[in-house]
Order: structure tokens, then C-alpha cells, then sequence
């Protein structure tokens, strides 16, 4: 791991580094294999309506009453690298209610569980490939990492493309949140214009009205796939 | 979109907190109930102190023993009452598993054995600390793999090679760091 992240768009700051990789990170560099037309890994797993059912989609309905928080609706589209709609694959996501409080045992925070929000959800992308769900904006909290060490409100997203080598682990912030400037984990990405990336923009346009703000975020999926003819197109 | 020629989002961590999200029942469950052919592959990950790691989450993605790659949907269900994850129908084969490390870092698939065209079990792993997923891959000793692994990795070939511990059943252990270090591969362009 490096020993310190400079964030070079304010000169003098030092973010800490991300220390929980210190005996995780492999010091060795990957082998390619990227040639191999016959790899496995240019195919991949398919999911369906058996995954995923309409109500996955809108985490603000998975119990009796209504979580606590500001409603957001989150929407954007999944492209390939030559800008191509990444259709019918799997998004999922996982995030802390309003209060910054995962509903996994292991967190500590001593924050509130909300009894109305678990904060999983999962949907599949469309023709366009657009996802879409509903949720709360997440709470910061804190964590370990140093002192004062505070995570930016974040939602976990996990996705698939059409091939094992698209998998996409990653998180989405949100604009304006003065904790991007100090956050170990963003800045494991060393290049601001990248970091940006990774940062939703507020979009009234997703707004729905006297009901939830709307963030517009569009995800990029790397790798190679077999160059198969795409299911859904139409010839 | 202005960019005509988009680079990949960034990749973060999946965190410690995923357990309730990503994992499903019957994740290493891959092999339809009762087949005769099905094998066990299982293992330990470890850092680079040696310690096991007891937040790792890893996917499986093979051919199926026909030698097919299409896969097919249906590797959980969901229940129409609770909206609930269920466990796979249990008839098909759908190629995908996902297994979370156990408090003692271990962890378990049963499935079929890749057809002898791809011998190996194609493994994605994530983990709290690591920034980004590795690759590697599980070559199930015996199926003729063993040729294509050392032309692969040579004197490294070992760490990619799941043995077979007793009948049908085959041990593939990770070292993320260190001694040992496990062949993590990538696929670029
Ligand atoms: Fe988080």
C-alpha cells in the first residue's frame, strides 16, 4: 500500500492512508492472461426474473412502515467500454439508513437501526441499460482507520456485465459532502478526475415530486467479453 | 455522453459490511441436489501475516461439464410471501456461486467439475482492504489441467492447483500476500 495519498488539487493535504489493505493487497503483479480467446472469463454468469423481483428495486418498502430519512431515487446507465448499454444484468446495493447504522451485527456504531429499513437492494438493468432504485440518502460514520475518521455518505454497488472480466465492485458518493476531501477509501483512486467519477450528480430531473431528490450517476464496465452477437439486439 | 471512448469507473472496496447484502442461501451450493458427479472445493484464505481472513467474499464462474458457457439464471429464487432469498431450484446448473469466508476463513463449493476443455473453477474475490477484486482460478487436479497451468504459471503453477484430498473432494487455499503468494491474473486488452 502507499504510505500517504497527496490530494493534489489541495496542495499540503494529506489523506491517511487505507490501512486495512496493508496485509491484504497481493505485492505481486497480476499474471495476464488476456490473450485466451478460449478463457472462461470472457463469458459470465446470467441472472434473471428468478433474482429479482419489481419491489427489490425500491429499498423504502421492505417493511410495514417508512424508514427515516431524506427519500432519494438514484438512476443512471450501465455502458460498456465502446459506450454500449450493458442490458439484463445484475445491480446490486447495499447502504447504511439515515443514521449511518448497517444492519450487519458487526457494525458497532452506536447509532439508531431503523426497524423500517434494511438497505439491500437489487434490480436488473433495461434496454438502455438503466438501473433505477429508491431509497434514503445514507448517514455518515465513523470508523477505525484513524482518528476522526469519518466515511462519506456512500451507497455499495455491485454489478455484472456480460462477461466474468466486467465484475465491478465500487461505491457512489454523493456531490457537495465535505468528507470526500479526508476519505481513505475514495482516495485509494489517486486521480481526481477519476475520483469525480465516482461522485453522483443531484438531478432535478430525477426528482419526484413532494416525494424524493434524484441523483443521476452512469457506471462504466471494464474488460473484455467474448465478442458473441448481443442477445437483444435486433438484427 | 462527451466522451466518446469511456474509461471504467473506478473500483472500491466491498467494505465489512456486505454479509447481509451479497451472500445468498445454497451460494456454494452450484451442483444440482444429489448428483452423483458433484465435487468439494474448499479452502482457506490468508493474509499476508498468515492469519485467516474472516470477511473474504468469493465468486465461482465455469462451463458447465457439457463444456457450455452460456449459463443460465436461477442461481437463487426469491420467495413470493417474503420477498426473501431462497436457495437455487436445485435442478439446474447455472455456473455461478458465491461464498462468504467463514470466522475462520474458510470456505466451501460444491459443484460439477469443469469439463476437461477449461478444467478450473474461475474465482473473483473481494475483501475489506483490498481496493480492487482479484482474479484467479482453481485448476481441479485430474482433469488434464495440469499442463496448461505450468504453461501458465510455472514454478508458481502450484498456488493455482485445487488438490484432491480424498474422493471428490479438492483443497484450493489463498495467500493474498506474502509466502506463497496465490497467482491472481488479469484479463486486459
Ligand atoms: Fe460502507
Amino acid at each position: 500500500m502507499t504510505d500517504v495519498v497527496v490530494d493534489e488539487r489541495t496542495p499540503g493535504r494529506v489523506v491517511d492512508p487505507y490501512r486495512s489493505g496493508a496485509l491484504r493487497v497481493p505485492t505481486r503483479a497480476p499474471l495476464a492472461v488476456g490473450g485466451d480467446p478460449e478463457a472462461v472469463e470472457l463469458y459470465g454468469p446470467v441472472f434473471g426474473v428468478t433474482e429479482v423481483s419489481a419491489l427489490d428495486a425500491d429499498l423504502t418498502r421492505h417493511h410495514v412502515g417508512e424508514p427515516h430519512g431524506e427519500r432519494i431515487t438514484v438512476s443512471g446507465r450501465v455502458l460498456d467500454r465502446a459506450g454500449r448499454p450493458v442490458r439484463g444484468q445484475l445491480v446490486e446495493i447495499w447502504q447504511a439508513n439515515a443514521s449511518g447504522r448497517y444492519a450487519h451485527r458487526r457494525d458497532q456504531h452506536p447509532a439508531p437501526l431503523d426497524p423500517n429499513f434494511t438497505g439491500t437492494g437489487r434490480c436488473l438493468t433495461d434496454a438502455e441499460g438503466r438501473y433505477a432504485f429508491t431509497t434514503i440518502r445514507p448517514g455518515a460514520y465513523p470508523w477505525g482507520n484513524h482518528e476522526n475518521a469519518w466515511r462519506p455518505a456512500h451507497i455499495h454497488f455491485s454489478l455484472f456485465g456480460r462477461a466474468f472480466t466486467q465484475r465491478l465492485v465500487t461505491q457512489m458518493y454523493f456531490p457537495g459532502d465535505p468528507l470526500l476531501a479526508y476519505d481513505p477509501i475514495l482516495h485509494t483512486v489517486t486521480d481526481a478526475a477519476e475520483r469525480d467519477r465516482l461522485v453522483a450528480a443531484y438531478d432535478p430531473e430525477l426528482s419526484v415530486q413532494d416525494w424524493s431528490l434524484g441523483y443521476h450517476w452512469d457506471i462504466v464496465l471494464d474488460g473484455p467479453a467474448a465478442t458473441l452477437p448481443d442477445p437483444e439486439a435486433t438484427p | 455522453m462527451t466522451d466518446p471512448v469511456p474509461t471504467p469507473t473506478p473500483t472500491q472496496t466491498v467494505g465489512p459490511f456486505y454479509g447481509y447484502a451479497l451472500p445468498f442461501p445454497g451460494g456454494g451450493e452450484v451442483a444440482p441436489a444429489g448428483d452423483p458427479a458433484a465435487i468439494t472445493v474448499h479452502g482457506y484464505v490468508y493474509d499476508g501475516a498468515g492469519e485467516p481472513v474472516p470477511d473474504a467474499l468469493l465468486e465461482f464462474w465455469q462451463a458447465a461439464p457439457d463444456g457450455s458457457l452460456a449459463g443460465r439464471p436461477g442461481s437463487w429464487r426469491r420467495d413470493p410471501a417474503s420477498g426473501g432469498l431462497l436457495p437455487r431450484d436445485a435442478f439446474g446448473f447455472t455456473g455461478f456461486g458465491r461464498v462468504p469466508t467463514g470466522a475462520d476463513g474458510h470456505w466451501t463449493l460444491r459443484t460439477l467439475p469443469p469439463p476437461p476443455a477449461a478444467p478450473y473453477l474461475s474465482i473473483c474475490l473481494f475483501a475489506r482492504g483490498l481496493s480492487r477484486h482479484l482474479f484467479t482460478r482453481a485448476y481441479v487436479e485430474g482433469l488434464g489441467g495440469e499442463r496448461e497451468l505450468t504453461a501458465l504459471a510455472a514454478e508458481r503453477a502450484e498456488t493455482l492447483l485445487a488438490r484432491r484430498e480424498g474422493a471428490g473432494v479438492f483443497r484450493f487455499d489463498v495467500r493474498l500476500q506474502g509466502e506463497g503468494e496465490t497467482v491472481f491474473l488479469s484479463f486486459g486488452h
